[in-house]
């Protein structure tokens, strides 16, 4: 018998499609069908000059609106060979730690909720409120924040902030062990996510799969300590591995990535250096707006950045980061004018989906629901 | 952080465990290697991209063995017209490095990768779908982004970013 479950199914977290061939309870093939919520996003980047390509990098995935900010803007630095002052690459990594920790609460959440344990996701949702409000503080807005920008961020963050997530790193790993003590040693948890959905190391990376997908089968890799950007080698996490390869895993990988990630915004909040926000390049960043409407020269440049761009050295490159699903990145090509020639971006969600296929056939459909919260999905990065 | 100047010869890059890997295959299969911003891309001729990347992938100092991303760049009205653009990465030894294959626009065509990578598939589908290059060997090739009947190919240069009203 073939099954349709979506494209409008509560718990595939979007518009996803599953194709399911089923032999009574037994999953015999699985298909994801996507697409849904395609926007030629990577289309609309060709024609906007650099700057104005942040903010749509924010709605490729919701959820973690910041990690892509940052691997964009990266990429376009990196073309440009921009030196960001350390205040700036600090901030960065604090508030993407911070969203990690949005993305991965909302996940807990959703996917807790799918397998029937409703309370987690009131208890999850709680303290992202938390967070988004702090990111408003920043930016203005709860989700699609577009803070930063090429070559450092947007406005020092307001009086007031740093407290408030020192406050909120107090109290967050007591949340963590309220979360764990619900779920972790639950039996009718460990029932449905236990041996449920496995997928061995081997699969795993001739799948293309990447982040918590990965490590809960066991492969140690971490971009953020192996191939560090933004001055991540200067902090100390440990990085989660499981060995199963089962939902339970990667259940385990990412609560303790909540708590590693505390740390490292407990650590930014200590070593915060002072200093200027913003790269000093005249030509690409945005001059202070007291400057702005007092010099002559910085009136000039703002006048050029807005209204015809700023030009980038050809050439291409390809940033990677640790985004919460997996290896986000983003691949550029410059042909030397305002305009980049191609955006291309490396979502974590669309390798990690194949692997989807490999964990529930020949088992049972109640399982699928597991494994699709299992790989932490967003569709709106899979169909970009 | 100034930008350093772009190395172009393959002399001076053979230190790079996929240029070296290659170059000691077939050094015929190697059309260029360019080295840019701290990042290594080898040109790779067509009909070799298959078996040079079994190659790197078994390669014994350095092994390729994770597939990143697979995508493409149109060159319009430039002959040949596509680079469809490999990234490979070595998860023990921290590596990256882009392969590339230029492809004319009378034959769009490129082997698959599927063989070596089942992750290839829809990364090799989305550049179907939005390029037009077809992957032979490939086991589903259809169209994954856009709807089945669309017509044309979005993400080509001579497709409006309005698309066609």
């Amino acid at each position: 018998m073939i099954l349709n479950m979506g494209p409008q199914h509560p718990s595939t977290h979007g518009v996803l499609r599953v194709l399911l061939e089923i032999d009574g309870e037994t999953v015999v093939r699985l298909m994801p069908d996507i697409g849904f919520l395609h926007t030629g996003i990577e289309k609309t980047c060709e024609a906007k000059f650099y700057q104005q390509v942040v903010p749509l990098t924010d709605r490729i995935d919701y959820l973690c609106p910041m990690t892509n900010n940052l691997c964009y803007v990266l990429a376009v630095e990196k073309l440009l060979g921009l030196e960001i002052p350390p205040k700036a690459q600090w901030l960065r990594v604090l508030l993407n730690e911070m969203t990690r920790i949005n993305s991965h609460l909302v996940w807990l959440g959703t996917h807790a909720m799918d397998i029937g344990a409703m309370t987690v996701f009131l208890y999850c949702f709680r303290e992202r409120e938390e967070i988004l409000k702090m990111f408003e503080m920043v930016s203005g807005q709860r989700m699609m924040t577009s803070y930063f920008r090429v070559g450092g961020i947007a406005l020092e963050p307001p009086l007031g902030f740093f407290d408030r997530v020192r406050d909120f790193a107090g109290y967050f790993p007591e949340k963590v062990d309220e979360y764990e003590n619900l779920l972790t040693g639950n039996p009718i948890w460990g029932m449905r996510t236990k041996g449920v959905a496995r997928i061995t190391a081997e699969d795993a990376i001739a799948l293309g799969a990447t982040g918590p997908t990965l490590r809960g089968s066991g492969v140690d890799i971490d971009l953020r300590r192996d191939m560090p950007y933004s001055s991540y080698e200067k902090f100390q996490f440990k990085v989660p591995v499981s060995q199963a390869g089962d939902v339970f895993a990667r259940y385990m990988c990412r609560v303790q990535e909540l708590r590693e990630s505390i740390g490292i915004v407990r650590q930014a909040l200590d070593g915060m250096p002072e200093g200027p926000i913003k790269a000093d390049a005249p030509h690409v960043v945005l001059p202070d707006r007291e400057k702005m409407k007092t010099q002559m020269e910085s009136l000039i440049y703002h006048f050029k950045i807005i209204t015809e761009g700023f030009a980038v050295p050809a050439g291409e490159v390809y940033q990677a980061v640790e985004s919460p699903r997996g290896e986000m990145g983003y691949y550029i090509v410059s042909d030397g004018t305002a305009k980049p020639y191609r955006v291309h971006m490396r979502s974590a969600c669309f390798a990690n989906l194949q692997t989807l296929a490999k964990m529930c056939e020949g088992r049972l459909l109640a399982d699928v629901v597991a494994a699709i919260g299992s790989i932490d999905i967003v569709l709106g990065e899979i169909d970009r | 952080m100034p930008l350093s100047p772009v190395i172009t010869d393959v002399e001076q890059l053979k230190s790079h465990p996929a240029v070296a890997c290659l170059t000691g295959w077939n050094a015929g299969a190697v059309e260029g290697v360019k080295f840019d911003r701290e990042e290594m891309t080898i040109f790779v001729e067509r009909g070799s991209i298959r078996e040079a990347c079994a190659l790197l992938k078994e390669d014994a100092a350095c092994p390729f063995n994770f597939l990143s991303d697979i995508t493409c760049v149109d060159w319009y009205p430039a002959e040949p017209r596509f680079e469809v653009v490999y990234h490979l990465l070595s998860i023990p030894k921290k590596e990256r490095v882009r392969l590339k294959v230029r492809l004319n626009s009378a034959s769009p065509v490129i082997e698959s990768l599927t063989s070596l990578w089942p992750g290839a598939n829809y990364f090799e589908r989305e550049v179907f779908d939005l390029f037009g290059i077809r992957f032979t060997g490939h086991p589903y090739l259809r169209r994954i982004l856009m709807p089945e009947d669309w017509e044309g190919y979005p993400l080509r240069k001579d497709y409006p970013v309005e698309g066609y009203r």
